[in-house]
């Protein structure tokens, strides 16, 4: 649920998802489920060269489970707070 | 799972604002499938109508048509809205028939096996034990090298 609901808050922000194939893609996230399932916009994909398919693709849903990282900018996090949300998971679990 | 109302579809994860749009499927086993979602469900099980196959060897590229498709959701890596206005694949791609791409793709298969054979064959030519025995990095590295010129031959 943690996660989930720090995603939530990072609806509009630019990400990079890097899947467990090895693509990567850039765009705004439009929304996420308790799967983790994201719905990007916007998206172009890292190194389109090699993924020539996914040209005309600018929104896509990606499922959950084949994502490997989800790329944030720096100031995109607040450290502490996810921290400390941590902290009281691990406290209440 | 309650039925989404007609203004959550747009701001939720489920992929009913994808419904009976033209569609670019991801399976996990690297094979693209294209076109139009007709059902889904909880799992992204999804119900694929006028499907075909999209299979991209270097330039060359071919679409096979499959017909009605149901695939199970957790093959599914992603699911892309193609942009009709936008081109699906560079200039450059040429389309071939079935055939041709089969061929294209078994090119492609066995020249993967051999690089992956010839890598093999040059992992075993330890650097490090070389230089050692050489007693001097360059002699190795030009041992390693003959070596694996030899080896290609």
């Amino acid at each position: 649920m943690l996660f989930f609901s720090y995603f939530k808050d990072l609806v509009g922000q630019e990400v990079t998802v890097e899947l467990k194939n090895d693509l990567a893609i850039r765009g705004t996230l439009h929304s996420v489920d308790q799967y983790l399932n994201i719905k990007l916009e916007n998206t172009r994909v890292v190194d389109q060269d090699k993924f020539p398919h996914m040209l005309s693709v600018r929104n896509c849903f990606i499922r959950g489970s084949v994502v490997r990282y989800v790329q944030l900018p720096p100031d995109g996090v607040d450290v502490d707070l996810l921290h400390d949300a941590a902290r009281r998971e691990a406290r209440g679990a | 799972m309650s039925w989404a109302a007609p203004d959550d579809i747009f701001f939720s994860t489920s992929l009913a604002a994808y419904l009976d749009k033209k569609l670019l499927v991801l399976l996990r086993d690297g094979r693209k499938l294209m076109g139009l979602l007709r059902s889904f469900d909880q799992f992204a099980n999804a119900v694929i109508e006028e499907a075909y196959e999209r299979v991209i060897v270097g330039d060359l590229y071919c679409d096979i048509p499959l017909g009605l498709y149901i695939i199970r959701g957790e093959n599914v890596v992603l699911i892309g809205e193609l942009d009709v206005e936008k081109e699906e694949l560079p200039a450059q791609m040429v389309q071939v028939s079935e055939a041709e791409i089969k061929k294209a793709q078994k090119a492609e298969k066995e020249e993967m096996l051999l690089k992956g054979l010839m890598r093999k064959r040059m992992e075993f030519l330890d650097l490090d034990k070389l230089a050692i025995l050489f007693e001097d990095r360059e002699v190795a590295e030009l041992y390693k090298v003959i070596m694996c010129v030899c080896v290609c031959v």
